[in-house]
């Protein structure tokens, strides 16, 4: 048992405990669902979850530093309604422009949260949730009721999303998905090996500490917001390519479908702990149910938000009281191993004096 | 001595809503000759009814240092079952008590896992956001369910007692209870304590558990009582019944003066920011100004609320630091 101590933190056996949980899902649904697993299936769940992730690694960010934005559902629908207005006007805009209009936007909208917060000293909680009324008001009043439509696109944007990466047999892996790997791993690496992503860990784990030992925590939660907007607005990017159609009421709920996946995902509600891969997981899990609940005859649909409440619960509670307790076994065994290396070498010292 | 009372009495956030509502007020009639009329002012009240009896228990809770994000969503539930009980021919009076069993429920819940569990109500309420509106949704699915009998809808929407409906009588009684238990009996000062510090809290030999527990029953009890009132003023429910109140809710509580950080605020400052709240919803639904701009108003209000002090705060201590710079 210390042996398998060495190999696997508590942290990992959370990971590996949702994958367990993931895999009896598609198992659940497999045995329901005619021609479950299939490349189809695959293609659909995949892109659907592609969204989410994006929205989730930034919202992870925002919570590993011990605050939340709750405004990220607004922040989607206003910058895929944004980029989707401004490439209808100017049909010859190159796509990357396009992702930059989306990406800045959001970043904008995402400073103004992060300023409030981190300069202004306001609760990221009341900031974030007068901020999601405030972007859909805003947006509500700027659209004057138009509606983008797949019709204003560009040829290049309405055939993107039908677009693989690579595809093996028929498991299609589509450009969108790619993407939010990509964002996935970027940050993930940020996360484990760069100074920003060490201190998004520091201070969401003890504020004040951090504040002390010197670190620029106002800056550094500023830009962990911005990050989280201009992710936000990628996902806006994403969300119209991936629909086309863009109402006032784009990405709306997005933020609690995010949240879940964040939390489900192992990141700690208070900061300081969790990974973008559990991030990833969380929001596997959430997509699958999602996509797999609808052709389900014998469940019905509308199951899927009370079941994502009572995972939310079941992975905070879960975090606080096993994981709390699998740590404190993991430091007992961590102190027995030290001991046991270090008696031998006391007696040898004694026993040569 | 004097006038630092009299400066002491200007310098209260009380104060400063009072002002603010005078303006509000002030604008309101110049702008429209109907605001003073009786049935606009009963109007004002019972159009938001429901969020302002879930405010008097919210600002218990963030009194005592936590939150709860899921009233809304209890609201909707409690509604949902009535409606879906009563559909499957389970008389009125027994389906609201269901309801009011099921409010006591979530309370239960939240209370366990925030009080003994010790988790964050942030996350824990969080989930009964998602949770219970996903378990209304079950209730209802995409139907809207109405037909409820004759005195049940007069109940939400016919005066009672000269020109107060129920829902609004409710809510008066509930306020002086509310005021007493907070303001004049041991109750308040535990919450009071509580919010100020937890620990010390519980060293000085206060229930921390049992009174955040309480809280929370009362709070979710008091959100299905108005989720029953909502389905009766409205007399039809669907799944999205009460969907977002939770913005004006906490909005109120800490536009009111309560520290969302716990241990501060009265009631007085409540209900003088309730009051101000309806007064720029109503003035706002007078000019004819949409929904949506009226939550961007609201949204901008809670943020406000807590900035002020903030900056308010920064301003004076440099402005000591100033003046002490001089006097050396």
């Amino acid at each position: 048992m210390i042996r398998l101590s060495r190999l696997l933190r508590p942290e990992q056996i959370r990971e590996l405990s949702l994958v367990i949980i993931i895999l009896l899902v598609i198992l659940f649904f497999s045995s329901n669902i005619e021609n479950y697993v299939s490349g189809r299936t695959f293609t659909r769940i995949s892109t659907s979850i592609a969204i989410i992730t994006v929205v989730a690694v930034g919202q992870a960010l925002v919570i590993l530093t011990r605050n939340i934005d709750l405004s990220v559902g607004s922040i989607v629908g206003f910058a895929a309604y944004f980029a989707g207005q401004q490439v209808s006007a100017n049909q010859d805009l190159s796509p990357l422009v396009v992702v930059g209009i989306a990406v800045g936007f959001g970043a904008l909208l995402g400073g103004i949260n992060g300023f409030i917060v981190s300069y202004g000293r306001v609760p990221a909680i009341i900031v974030t949730l007068g901020m999601l009324a405030i972007y859909r008001g805003v947006l509500v009043d700027y659209a004057q009721a138009k509606t983008i439509t797949t019709e204003m696109m560009p040829t290049w944007l309405i055939d993107l999303p039908r677009q693989n990466i690579i595809s093996i047999g028929d498991v299609d892996v589509r450009v969108m998905v790619g993407l939010a790997l990509g964002v996935m791993i970027i940050f993930q690496l940020c996360l484990s090996s760069l100074p920003f992503g060490r201190r998004l860990y520091a201070i969401g784990s003890n504020p004040d500490a951090a504040r002390i030992a010197g670190l620029p925590a106002r800056r550094i939660v500023l830009t962990a917001y911005i990050l989280c907007g201009a992710l936000s607005g990628l996902a806006g990017f994403m969300f119209l390519v991936r629909f086309g159609t863009i109402t006032i009421a784009a990405g709306q709920g997005l933020e609690l479908a995010a949240i879940g996946a964040v939390v489900v995902g192992g990141v700690n509600i208070f900061g300081g702990s969790g990974t973008m891969f559990g991030v990833l997981l969380g929001a596997v899990l959430i997509g699958t149910l999602e996509q797999s609940l609808l052709r389900t005859p014998q469940v019905s649909e509308f199951v899927r938000d009370a079941l994502l409440g009572l995972f939310i619960l079941l992975a905070v509670a879960s975090d606080s009281v096993i994981l709390n307790q699998l740590r404190n076994l993991w430091a007992r065994w961590g102190r027995e191993r030290a001991l046991s290396a270090m008696l031998p070498t006391e007696k040898e010292t004694t026993h040569a004096s | 001595m004097q006038v630092n009372l009299k400066w002491e009495v200007l310098k209260r956030w009380e104060t400063l809503l009072a002002a603010v509502l005078f303006i509000v007020v002030v604008f309101n009639i110049t702008q429209s000759p109907i605001f003073l009329r009786a049935d606009n002012l009963t109007n004002l009240f019972s159009l938001h009814i429901e969020k302002i009896i879930i405010v008097l228990a919210m600002a218990l809770i963030i009194i005592n240092g936590e939150i709860d994000l899921s009233v809304a969503s209890v609201m909707g539930l409690s509604a949902c079952l009535i409606a879906n009980l009563y559909e499957q021919g389970i008389s009125i009076e027994i389906a609201m008590l269901c309801a009011l069993g099921a409010g006591i429920l979530c309370g239960i819940v939240s209370g366990f896992f925030v009080a003994y569990v010790g988790l964050p109500s942030l996350a824990v309420t969080l989930a009964g956001l998602i949770g219970y509106r996903g378990l209304a949704k079950m209730l209802i699915e995409d139907r809207s369910i109405g037909n409820f009998p004759e005195w049940f809808n007069r109940l939400g929407q016919q005066p009672l007692v000269g020109s107060l409906p129920l829902s609004l009588i409710i809510f008066f009684v509930l306020f002086i209870v509310v005021a007493v238990a907070l303001h004049y009996a041991a109750f308040g000062r535990y919450v009071f304590v509580i919010g100020n510090n937890r620990e010390s809290a519980r060293y000085s030999g206060v229930r921390v558990r049992q009174v955040k527990m309480t809280l929370f029953i009362i709070s979710g009890l008091v959100a299905s009582l108005a989720g029953i009132l909502i389905a009766a003023r409205l007399g039809a429910v669907r799944a999205s019944t009460a969907e977002g109140f939770e913005l004006d809710i906490i909005t109120i509580v800490l536009l009111g003066g309560v520290s969302v950080f716990g241990g501060k605020g009265t009631l007085v400052g409540v209900a003088l920011s309730i009051l101000v709240v309806l007064c720029l919803r109503n003035g706002m639904n007078l000019l004819s100004i949409t929904g949506n701009t009226q939550s961007t108003v609201i949204g901008i209000l809670l943020i406000l609320s807590v900035l002020i002090p903030n900056l308010a705060q920064d301003f004076q201590s440099i402005w000591k630091r100033r003046r002490l710079n001089l006097r050396e």
